[in-house]
């Protein structure tokens, strides 16, 4: 009702006039704001008789609340730290970015690994060799039917069963199996290796950037430029090149059988080798499941039409097929990677010392419970919200790909 | 791996040599084409990669099989011999590595089933196990779907409260911290099922409101909350947390505390898929109960979930398989549901060895509830979507 020139009529006809809210139940708009304020009212006062009684439960068993106490030194004594980490120095904080630092291992190796198996298996389930197709079949059907746990305890027990250091069995030279979890050979990291590092990184931001280039020549021309011996070149013979002129260094730290423990090299945790097994296996079986549904979600004309092109079956299946049920699988692809980094947290019942289990220690210690749980939540609520942007981004950016 | 089925399974190549057939009905197709030995050919010899792949497989999975028959049956030891203290399991620890020890079961099947119920008030505990599975049966067969199954589970429930708790009708009190095995998994998902569902429709219509902003924010958080956070946090939170927020000197039996988390957690994602249901019933149908003059609730409870509740029926139970094994969580929180009472069947040093043995039977009996119900669900799913596209 500005100053525009509008015919009354005209405007009424448009848009209904506004009505002023009357304070009557029979007005829609009014009873909308009545019940807002009622559930709002209702779960206001329980929150605030929360708080009172906490408040004075607290205050009765003298706990000081704040986080504060993440600046005592923790006293935990912890197996597998990424990090530098003494019982008798380091802090509760600390103890909780290690606990932290070995769930993203667990969570990023376990999504890794669990989308290779699960492609796999999805693919099998698919294939026209029906022993394969029964077996893949078997392999979704019993273990989506078993409860994580359960198989995490299983794969523990089968761990813990594993011959004992005197005799471990070596799978490879300098790897070697045993109660204990597994022994690699670690190399040691020198400059070169670094410097060798950052030269593949550089070789990695070039290889895209020929790529696109590629891409775009393409386009204009038809024609695609070669772009595996730039790959080649950038991503192997250029680091190579860094490391042997800085005097190729290689020297390998060999696990060496002792009486009782290995000496040197890398170990890989009973712990964490029984809780990666057990996520992957089973996350693996919801994966082949997605991936199956979104190879068949494919249209049989899309085969076809690839197959009168003259393509190999192999070619058609990466090049038509794939790409065309990835956009179908992200989705619950991304809610399964969600699933696993939450079950992670499953660790604490076989011992490995993820965020979850330090968590759980430090609040029996400290009496924290408050704030204990609430960084918990607090570290999986971020977890769990940058893999949805991450897969969301990613989502978005193959979603353009389609005309 | 090249050769991919696409949706279904062409048992006749195209090309199959089609000239070779003689052209009278009798006739019987050539080997080659039908029966067996082309099935073989197809399915298992299709080509030189499919071949190489059934004869390694095939080679491992006789390997295993009949390495697990060794194990599992003819090096096994069934029971073991009563001895002075105790059962004597020096059998068994000869067959260790070589055969199964079931043995363990038959002594302990009764602990892993029942927990902690006295021993000689077990029946009680069984005849729980069997009413639950009634009364699966009866909610799953789709005769029964109306009104007074809603009477039939109060009643159930019920029934079931008084065996385990006692205390009434000249049973036996038993507290709830003796409860324990399949029994406590069976009331942790079916109540969980039963107060979480109410509470997601609630929530699913509250996310869904348009009209109420501040309500819809709240079921947003809620349920956005809970899905960002493992089920154990949630645990924990009822374990260690719960206690603080009750007035001095109230104390919630830390079962019911672990039920109330289960429900927070299963209703948070029961409100997902019931507004999945919500959202996939067509326009018209709100619209045309609104042209009708129905009230907000009357339009919800006699048009919309009637229709909506009935599309997510497959979904909702492949949720309810979910929360049927996360229920093992409770283990971490130290409560005796199944899996925790195998657990502790083991912990006894005389059995301490056999824990493959005692997991694969809990594995067998969580499968036999899960798999049943995901067979159901797929079920109803083929049917329901047959009676679409009709």
């Amino acid at each position: 009702m500005s100053g525009a020139v509008v015919d009354p009529r005209l405007h009424a006809a448009r848009a209904a006039p506004k009505r002023r809210m009357r304070l009557s139940w029979s007005d829609p708009k009014f009873r909308a704001i009545v019940w807002q304020v009622l559930v709002v009212g209702i779960l206001a006062a329980i929150v605030a008789y929360l708080v009172h009684n906490t408040n004075k439960n607290l205050a009765a068993r003298h706990i000081a609340t704040g986080f504060a106490f993440l600046a005592r030194t923790a006293g935990i004594p912890i197996g597998e730290h990424a990090i530098e980490y003494d019982p008798a120095t380091s802090t509760y904080g600390d103890a909780l970015i290690i606990g932290i630092i070995n769930t993203l291992k667990v969570a990023i190796v376990g999504v890794v690994l669990t989308t290779i198996w699960g492609t796999l298996l999805g693919i099998a389930r698919l294939s026209k060799n029906w022993l394969l197709s029964r077996a893949a079949y078997l392999y979704v059907e019993i273990l989506r039917d078993i409860p994580l746990l359960l198989q995490l305890l299983f794969w523990y027990g089968l761990v813990q069963t594993l011959p004992s250091v005197r005799d471990a069995f070596a799978v490879l030279p300098g790897v070697f199996f045993s109660n204990r979890g597994i022994k690699v050979p670690l190399f040691d990291w020198e400059p070169a290796h670094s410097w060798a590092l950052a030269a593949f990184l550089v070789g990695l931001i070039g290889v895209i950037a020929w790529s696109s280039v590629a891409s775009k020549r393409q386009a204009e021309t038809g024609v695609r430029p070669k772009t595996w011996p730039v790959a080649l070149g950038l991503l192997v013979a250029f680091p190579l090149f860094v490391w042997a002129v800085l005097g190729a260094p290689f020297q390998l730290d060999m696990p060496i059988k002792g009486g009782f423990n290995f000496r040197g090299g890398g170990t890989i945790s009973p712990e964490y080798c029984a809780l990666t097994l057990g996520l992957v296996v089973y996350t693996a079986a919801y994966i082949a499941e997605i991936v199956r549904s979104g190879i068949q979600a494919v249209p049989q004309g899309q085969w076809e039409a690839a197959g009168a092109l003259g393509l190999r079956p192999g070619a058609v299946l990466r090049q038509i097929v794939l790409p065309q049920a990835l956009r179908v699988v992200i989705p619950p692809m991304t809610s399964q990677f969600l699933n696993l980094t939450k079950n992670s947290s499953l660790a604490v019942a076989i011992g490995y010392q993820d965020v979850v289990s330090i968590d759980q220690t430090t609040l029996n210690q400290t009496g924290q419970a408050i704030e204990g749980i609430a960084l918990l939540m607090a570290v999986f609520l971020v977890i769990s919200l940058s893999i949805s942007l991450f897969m969301n981004w990613y989502n978005a950016r193959i979603a353009l790909v389609e005309r | 791996m090249s050769e991919l089925a696409t949706t279904n399974i062409d048992p006749v190549p195209a090309t199959a040599g089609n000239a070779a057939i003689p052209n009278t009905s009798r006739a019987r197709p050539p080997a080659t084409v039908h029966g067996p030995v082309a099935w073989v050919k197809t399915n298992l010899f299709g080509s030189w990669l499919s071949s190489l792949a059934t004869i390694v497989f095939g080679i491992l999975l006789i390997r295993w099989a009949i390495g697990f028959f060794d194990w599992a049956i003819l090096h096994a030891v069934w029971s073991v011999p009563e001895g002075a203290n105790g059962p004597d399991v020096s059998a068994c620890r000869d067959a260790k590595g070589v055969g199964a020890c079931w043995a363990v079961i038959g002594e302990k099947y009764r602990f892993i089933l029942f927990g902690r119920f006295p021993y000689d008030l077990q029946w009680r505990t069984a005849l729980v196990i069997v009413l639950f599975i009634a009364l699966y049966a009866v909610s799953a067969w789709r005769r029964f779907w109306r009104k007074e199954l809603l009477l039939v589970w109060v009643a159930t429930l019920v029934v079931i409260g008084v065996l385990m708790w006692g205390g009434i009708l000249g049973l036996e009190f038993v507290p709830q911290d003796q409860w324990g095995g399949l029994p406590l998994t069976l009331i942790l998902a079916t109540f969980g099922l039963a107060f979480a569902f109410p509470l997601s429709v609630l929530v699913a219509l509250g996310r869904r409101s348009t009209k109420l902003p501040a309500v819809k924010a709240l079921c947003v958080l809620y349920v956005e909350l809970i899905r960002g956070v493992p089920l154990i946090t949630l645990l924990f939170m009822a374990s260690v947390m719960f206690p603080l927020f009750l007035p001095e000197g109230v104390n919630i039996d830390k079962l019911l505390r672990a039920q109330v988390a289960i429900i927070l957690f299963a209703g948070a994602y029961l409100a997902e898929v019931v507004r999945g249901g919500l959202q996939s019933l067509p326009k018209g149908q709100y619209e045309a109960a609104d042209a009708l003059g129905l009230s907000y609730w009357k339009k919800t409870g006699f048009i919309v979930l009637p229709q909506a509740l009935r599309l997510v029926i497959p979904p909702l139970v492949n949720t309810f398989i979910g929360f049927f094994k996360d229920t093992s969580l409770v283990l971490i929180i130290g409560l005796f549901d199944l899996l925790s009472a195998g657990k502790i069947a083991i912990s006894e040093p005389a059995w301490a060895a056999y824990s493959t043995e005692v997991y694969l039977v809990l594995a067998a009996i969580y499968f036999v509830f899960c798999y049943t119900m995901a067979r159901y669900s797929r079920g109803l799913e083929r049917e329901f979507s047959r009676a679409r596209n009709r």
